[in-house]
């Protein structure tokens, strides 16, 4: 490479106007071992730029697949839930009715039903007498009906 | 999209990110950590990888991004972040030693420079982007990027000339 060359391509350098394919001369340049001796200051600069292209990154990078949660699965365990639930419940009742208050005779079952039935009807009918009060009542309120006509006069003399 | 496809996608250039990431925030440690938090960041979006026009380019910006806001997390809580990145050097030579120094030099004078012309030489010089590339990377108009290049390597030349000449640090 002609000096002349490489000094005209360090102004360049210089300007900032150079190509990367003129840099990549000058970096060839001035990687050689021995350069011309005024321009010794600039092989420092350009073995720099060298060396330190070499340094590389070599830690690891924690690279973690993010779990998104699939909430569609939410429903799924709460029908398995529901129908886990069902299963029990039924399996309950059929199990053992004592303990659930009901009654695994029928007959027995029939007698008790009416025994209740009669209990409801006698305090059904205590509950009938009293009411029997409300038919005075009724009778107070035919009385007063006759409010009305007095109102249907007033209002009649407050027209005129 | 599974790890292997985003490594695929990711792999060339990790390191690109790391430099950057070392450039502005200069500790190995916490330009790691913010490697880390970036390439992390592109996973956890991944859903979105296919949209953007240019995975590389989006990735520096918010390199960029990520470490202005480290370096003013940092500045708000007064805290100076202190490098201490120790090398071991295995090639005692006279020779090594002096190249490794001036070469070590030339780091220093880069840190000196202003956070975007150190940016921006790191893009231009160590990773040879277009500078159309850079402008978009860094949001800039394609001739700042030039002025500002143009600046930042005529700092360094004009330092190491000098210590060149002098010898003086």
């Amino acid at each position: 490479m002609v000096l002349n060359n490489i000094e005209k391509l360090l102004e360049k350098y210089e300007n900032g106007e150079t190509t990367l394919k003129e840099e990549q001369q000058l970096k060839n340049y001035f990687s050689q071992e021995t350069v011309a001796p005024h321009l010794e200051m600039y092989k420092p600069m350009f073995n720099y730029f060298l060396v330190n292209k070499q340094e590389q990154f070599t830690k690891d990078v924690p690279l973690k697949t993010k779990r998104i949660f699939n909430y569609k699965w939410i429903s799924v365990a709460a029908v398995a839930v529901l129908m886990l639930g069902f299963y029990f419940n039924n399996s309950i009742i059929t199990d053992d009715c004592n303990e659930l208050g009901t009654y695994c005779e029928p007959e027995q079952a029939l007698e008790e039903v009416t025994k209740q039935l009669a209990m409801i009807s006698n305090h059904f009918n205590k509950g009938t007498q009293a009411v029997g009060y409300l038919k005075e009542v009724d009778k107070g309120t035919a009385a007063l009906g006759y409010l009305n006509e007095v109102e249907n006069t007033t209002s009649i003399i407050f027209k005129k | 999209m599974t790890q292997t496809e985003f490594l695929n996608i990711v792999m060339p250039f990790k390191d690109k990110v790391f430099r950057l990431a070392k450039r502005l925030l200069v500790s190995t440690e916490e330009a790691e950590d913010a490697t880390q938090e970036v390439l992390l960041k592109l996973w956890n979006n991944k859903a979105k990888i296919k949209e953007y026009k240019n995975v590389e380019a989006f990735s520096m910006t918010m390199t960029k991004n990520f470490c202005f806001d480290k370096l003013k997390s940092k500045q708000a809580q007064n805290l100076k972040i202190v490098h201490s990145n120790y090398e071991e050097k295995n090639t005692p030579l006279q020779k090594q030693v002096e190249l490794n120094d001036s070469v070590n030099w030339v780091g220093k004078i880069i840190e000196e420079l202003p956070e975007q012309q150190r940016m921006i030489i790191q893009l231009r010089d160590i990773e040879e982007y277009d500078l159309d590339e850079i402008a978009k990377m860094l949001d800039m108009k394609n001739t700042a990027v030039r002025v500002a290049l143009s600046r930042a390597r005529k700092t360094i030349r004009e330092k190491l000339t000098n210590t060149h000449n002098y010898g003086i640090k």
